[in-house]
């Protein structure tokens, strides 16, 4: 059979927008970010086997507001695709796949991942005054 | 596992021509992850803007060094599985992705290599 004949599926306009597909997309998004992250904690990891002075000047770096901001996007991004990774695995057990449930997960794995984000930043900032 | 049509387990190839294998990998690597990630993030949290005599003590620490291991293990594995899904959804040209997913590798190799000598490094020094 020709590859050309066969049926295509709609592409994503034609499709009414939907809370999941959001989630669903940014599930990928922070996958693919957090392999970046993934880069960044080999380079840090590096950083404290070089030595005191070069672990102080990425220390430094990951501390400015550049640092922190982006820090705090992988933080988010991380307790996203870990709480996202939940309810997929759930999924693959075969549960969840009502509508309702599906809407319900989504939104329980939006607020675990800003719960989760504060909790580790409020703990951060406690470790950096205390 | 006995999850595919008699077609399927017949010429025993899936549609990637590798079974679920793949699927499976980056199921465990996932299961492995979630109570790794939990930990080693709220340990960094912990931890702070560490000095680095603080951070290489607790890197050090046998269990610390074991675990920062088998995350970095499981994180690598789990995220090359993720990448290559991701690039054989959005590359179509066959010698381009042939080539991607092989660079792919390779650099996902380096940096997982590269993160555990780190941590060998400062747990033996």
């Amino acid at each position: 059979m020709s590859e050309r004949s066969r049926p295509l599926s709609p592409h994503l306009q034609i499709y009414r927008f939907e809370w999941p597909m959001l989630l669903s997309i940014t599930h990928r998004f922070t996958g693919v970010g957090l392999a970046g992250g993934a880069i960044v904690l080999v380079w840090w990891l590096i950083a404290l086997a070089i030595g005191p002075e070069y672990f102080a000047f990425a220390q430094a770096i990951l501390g400015s507001w550049v640092g922190r901001l982006l820090l705090l996007g992988w933080t988010w991004a991380t307790f996203y695709h870990l709480c996202n990774g939940i309810r997929h695995l759930c999924w693959d057990g075969g549960w969840g796949f009502e509508l309702r449930i599906a809407r319900a997960t989504g939104i329980v794995v939006v607020i675990m991942s800003i719960v989760l984000t504060l909790a580790s930043w409020l703990i951060a900032y406690a470790a950096r005054g205390g | 596992m006995s999850d595919r049509t008699p077609l399927a387990r017949a010429r025993g190839l899936g549609a990637a021509h590798g079974g679920t294998h793949h699927w499976w990998t980056q199921r465990a690597t996932a299961v492995v992850l979630v109570p790794l990630t939990l930990w080693f993030a709220f340990s960094l949290a912990a931890l702070g803007p560490a000095d680095h005599a603080t951070a290489s003590a607790w890197l050090a620490h046998p269990v610390n060094a074991v675990l920062v291991l088998v995350l970095v293990a499981a994180m690598f594995h789990h995220l090359h599985l993720g990448l290559e899904v991701v690039i054989e959804d959005y590359v179509h040209s066959r010698w381009v992705k042939f080539a991607t997913l092989i660079l792919q590798k390779f650099v996902t190799i380096i940096f997982g290599f590269g993160a555990a000598f780190a941590v060998l490094k400062i747990a033996l020094s």
